[in-house]
Formats: C-alpha cells, sequence, structure tokens
C-alpha cells in the first residue's frame, strides 16, 4: 500500500475544508455585521411613537403609521392577486401539462420573471396603470409587487406538485376519482406545507421591494388607505430618509429597516416551521 | 363463446377442471402494448376467470405489470403509452377511446406495489372513495368503513384510531388499509401488483390469505416476482416472458408439469 497517495489526499482535504470554513465565516461575517448595526441603530430608534404617528417634517418627531399601513395593504393585496394565479398557473404546469410543449416555453418564460429586475416591473406597471390613470397609486403598487410574486409561486406550486409521488396519482385514479378532484384533495394535501411555505418566502421577497414601488404607489407623507391615491411604504420611506440629510429621518429609516427585517425574519421561522412538520409526519 | 377455443395448444391441452363452472369476467384477445414505438406487449390472448385468483409470473420487464395496467387503463395517466387489441370486461372493450376511465376504475379496483395510503386520516381514507359514487347517511357511511376495514383484517388494529394519519400506520397495516380503500368501493375485480413486495413476512402471510378470501366476491389478478406466492395464492397462473404470454394454465398443472420449456426453465429458476 502507497501511503504516499493517501497522505496526499488527506492534506488536500485539510486545504478544502479549511477554505470552505473560511468562506462560510466571512458571509457569515457580513451578515452578523448587518444585524449587529441594523439592531444597534433601529432598537434606540424603536418606540410607540413609531407605530402611532405619521413620517414627520425633517426636525420634527414622528413615527412610519403611514408606510406601515402602506406596506402591509399592498403586501396583502399583492398576495390575494398573486397567489390565485400562481398556483394556478403552478397547478397546470405538475398537473395538467408536465408534458406540453407549451409548459417548458411558461416554466422559462417563468424563470426569466423570476430573475428579472424589479425596476422592470415598475416600469412595466408605470406604463399600463400609472399612465393611463394619470396618477400614482397603492393599486399600482400592489399590482407590480404582485408581478414579483407570481413568478415565485408558480415555481413552489409546481416543485411541491412534483414531489407528490406518482404512485399517489395512481393510487387516487385507481379508486376512480376525477383528476380535478384528486388534486384538491390529494396532491394539495400532500403538498400543502410546501405551497404555504412558498407564499410566505413571496411575502418576504415584496416586502422589501423599492423599486417597483418607486414607479407606481410613490410615496404619501400622510395617512391614507385610498388606494386610488400615492400611498407610503416601508422600503420608500427607508429609500427617502435613508438618502437625506437629517439625522432624525435617518433614525427613523433604521428603524424602518428593523422593523421589515423582524417581519421577514418572522415568516422565516413560521415557513420553517411548517416545513419541519411536514418531515416530521 | 368460451375464450378457451382461442387460446394456444398449450392452454387448451390442459383444460381447467370444471371449464363449465367457469365465466370469463375478462376477456383479452391480441392484446398489443406500446411504451412509444417499442412493443412491451405481443399478441396477449387470455381469459380471466370470474371468482378466481389468476397470477402473471415472469422474469423482470416481461410485461406483467403492463398487462395489469391495462386492464385498469392506468397507462393513460401517462403520454405516449397506447394499447391495440381487445380486452372485453361486461361487453365493452376497455381499450377504446372514449370510455370514461373514471368509471372504469371504480369497478376494476388496484393495489399497488408500495403503499399508497392518502394523506388524510385512516377514516378518510375509506369514506373517500365512497362519497364519490354514493350519498350514504353518517351511519351507513360508518358502517361502511367499518365493514371494508374488517374485510381487509384491519379493524381490531385501528378501530380505536379511526382519526390517526394513515401514514402514521406500519407499511403492512398500510397495504391492508389500501386494501380496504379499493374494496371499499365495491369494485368487481382488484388488480394487486406485487403487493406484498414491500412487506415482512408476516404482513405477507396477512395479505395471502386476504387475497384467498377475497376471491370469494371478487375477481382476482396478481402480479408477483415470488413464485411460492403465486403457487400459494392462485387458481390460474399465466408465464410471460419478453412481452408474450408463453403458458397459461391452472397453477398446479404451471407448476407441476409446465407444457413449454421455457416456463419450466423459469420455474425450475433455471433463469430469471
Amino acid at each position: 500500500m502507497d501511503l504516499a497517495i493517501y497522505n496526499s489526499r488527506r492534506r488536500r482535504n485539510v486545504v478544502a475544508t479549511a477554505a470552505s470554513y473560511g468562506a462560510t465565516g466571512v458571509g457569515l461575517a457580513g451578515l452578523a455585521m448587518i444585524l449587529i448595526v441594523l439592531f444597534w441603530e433601529g432598537f434606540s430608534g424603536l418606540s410607540l411613537a413609531v407605530f402611532t404617528e405619521m413620517t414627520p417634517p425633517p426636525g420634527s418627531a414622528g413615527g412610519l403609521l403611514n408606510a406601515i399601513v402602506g406596506s402591509i395593504l399592498m403586501t396583502v393585496i399583492a398576495i390575494a392577486i398573486g397567489t390565485p394565479i400562481g398556483m394556478l398557473a403552478g397547478t397546470y404546469l405538475a398537473e395538467y401539462g408536465r408534458h406540453d410543449k407549451v409548459s417548458s416555453v411558461v416554466r422559462f418564460i417563468n424563470d426569466i420573471l423570476l430573475s428579472a429586475p424589479s425596476i422592470v416591473v415598475g416600469l412595466f406597471i408605470y406604463e399600463v396603470m400609472v399612465v393611463p390613470m394619470g396618477h400614482f397609486s397603492g393599486i399600482a403598487g400592489a399590482v407590480a409587487l404582485s408581478v414579483i410574486v407570481i413568478p415565485v409561486v408558480v415555481r413552489t406550486t409546481e416543485d411541491m406538485l412534483m414531489l407528490v409521488p406518482n404512485t399517489l396519482r395512481e393510487a387516487a385514479a385507481s379508486i376512480g376519482l376525477p383528476r380535478s378532484l384528486m388534486i384538491r384533495h390529494i396532491a394539495y394535501r400532500a403538498a400543502r406545507s410546501g405551497i404555504i411555505t412558498g407564499i410566505l418566502l413571496a411575502v418576504a421577497r415584496i416586502s422589501g421591494e423599492t423599486a417597483p414601488l418607486l414607479f407606481t404607489a410613490l410615496n404619501n407623507q400622510f395617512y391614507s388607505h385610498n388606494l386610488n391615491a400615492p400611498m407610503s411604504s416601508l422600503p420608500v420611506v427607508i429609500f427617502q430618509f435613508a438618502l437625506s440629510p437629517y439625522e432624525d429621518w435617518q433614525k427613523l429609516a433604521w428603524t424602518g429597516a428593523l422593523i421589515i427585517t423582524i417581519s421577514v425574519l418572522a415568516l422565516s421561522i413560521i415557513a420553517r416551521a411548517l416545513t419541519g412538520t411536514r418531515k416530521a409526519s | 363463446m368460451s375464450i378457451a377455443t382461442a387460446l394456444p395448444t398449450a392452454v387448451t391441452g390442459h383444460p381447467p377442471v370444471d371449464p363449465s363452472s367457469l365465466r370469463d369476467k375478462v376477456a383479452i384477445r391480441n392484446l398489443e402494448f406500446y411504451y412509444g414505438q417499442s412493443k412491451a406487449l405481443k399478441g396477449i390472448t387470455l381469459p380471466l376467470y370470474e371468482n378466481k385468483v389468476t397470477a402473471f409470473i415472469g422474469p423482470s420487464g416481461c410485461g406483467k405489470s403492463t398487462l395489469l395496467r391495462v386492464l385498469n387503463r392506468m397507462y393513460d395517466l401517462y403520454p405516449n403509452q397506447h394499447a391495440e387489441g381487445q380486452v372485453q370486461f361486461d361487453g365493452i372493450n376497455i381499450v377504446e377511446p372514449g370510455l370514461d376511465l373514471n368509471l372504469l376504475r371504480a369497478r376494476i379496483g388496484m393495489v399497488f406495489q408500495k403503499p399508497t395510503p392518502f394523506p388524510m386520516s385512516i377514516y378518510e381514507n375509506i369514506a373517500f372513495g365512497i362519497r364519490l359514487y354514493e350519498k350514504l347517511s353518517k351511519r351507513d357511511l360508518d358502517q361502511r368503513v367499518e365493514q371494508s376495514l374488517r374485510r381487509a383484517a384491519l379493524w381490531d388494529e385501528v378501530k380505536d384510531k379511526l382519526n390517526a394519519n394513515g401514514l402514521s400506520l406500519s407499511g403492512g397495516q398500510q397495504q391492508r388499509l389500501c386494501i380496504a380503500r379499493t374494496v371499499a368501493v365495491r369494485p368487481e375485480v382488484i388488480l394487486f401488483d406485487e403487493p406484498c413486495s414491500a412487506l415482512d413476512p408476516i404482513s405477507t402471510a396477512k395479505i395471502e390469505e386476504l387475497i384467498f378470501e377475497l376471491k370469494e366476491d371478487y375477481t382476482i389478478v396478481i402480479v408477483t416476482h415470488n413464485m411460492q406466492q403465486a403457487a400459494r395464492v392462485s387458481d390460474y397462473t399465466a408465464f410471460m416472458y419478453l412481452g408474450e404470454l408463453v403458458e397459461f394454465g391452472p397453477t398446479d398443472k404451471i407448476f407441476t408439469s409446465p407444457t413449454d420449456r421455457r416456463t419450466q426453465d423459469y420455474i425450475t429458476g433455471r433463469f430469471g
């Protein structure tokens, strides 16, 4: 036995393992730094006023209520529009058109949409909604966000349905179950936690989107839940306040960023918990 | 007309013990099956007798599962697969296009190689199929579920946890749950596709016993790799090789004095 070969493999293993740890460390350090600064700067600005008062003019006290309400409203509407479309399209791809030529085209376009820069989505909705309506509006913002939701939900729905074993589809067919009922009662049930996770990930994705809202909902320094008028949102307020020269605005931007981060973190934990229960059963 | 007259000499040479008492539940004639361009079944002609157990045996890839999956048109779920010829079931040729497949599959049930309980409770696993075709009161439904579970020899083990998830049962119990689910729909024919290959010997024995009891009410077809199993549970055996039906006849005949050399080689373990 030639130990030289074995020993050189061991040495290469040590180098590769060290490099892997190093790369992980660099990534984690960056993330930790972002989070530490965010929590440091954000927590000090956190107070009840943030949730009860409007965005202030520079130099006076205020909060982020209008932005929080606007963000929640537009996110909810975007999910309400995007989820059914995304789920139905994903169901078509996985169940009805799995072997069709049309499906491979739809899949390809969906992948492009999935990685399209969100500012393009903003400009698209600007052209098709804002220009004809003549003004910026909350509903245009929600539609722009829904365009980002759709490809995410299409993809996760299809992937999760693909994981449902064909033997289960055959078993359903073997008792005379029509395909539509099989999908509703068996495939969706088996894929439920995965599909919900996909929707929550879509929520996380759009809750930080700024570019599509800049061209559609714009901003509003007053409280408004009128979807036909410009609407404030956390990302846009953060964008505006963080770039401003005023220290109190910058402080509020940090706080807004912290609120988004905590919300997304909470959603990710819920998503993780849901997939966890699936593995356990 | 009995299908026996249309059978190859291997079959007519050994007529069933009492042919007059046999009725063809399903009659397969000159069946060909294609996966895309490749022919997987070549001119299969075979009767499936009512209230008897017919076993399909043969080496891997001989077409026995393919043949089974023609009988409930399971191949229709996939593209580029088609069958030609005749499979007469109750006066209709089931391989013809235009047939209502859901109704066909309610009448010809199937139990698979791997247990496939639905992701729902034990009770729902059974009740789900019943509700598709019958509107029963809660009491009648409860009764049917119990009856089906008893028929599958599973009732005593699950009667206290009907609301537990079907997936929480052991492999053998899951397979019996699948049998109960199939029986609950009240089919006329039950197809078993290697139902014991994923099970331990004790569960296997239970399933085999069950198959023996079920033939009183149903016509049964079983695909198996296990020749002892075919010998134990079946009344008739069809030996298939390379997509052809080599020999068909009463099981004891096939296993003790096969006509064809290939059958003899296979059952004595010389190949396969």
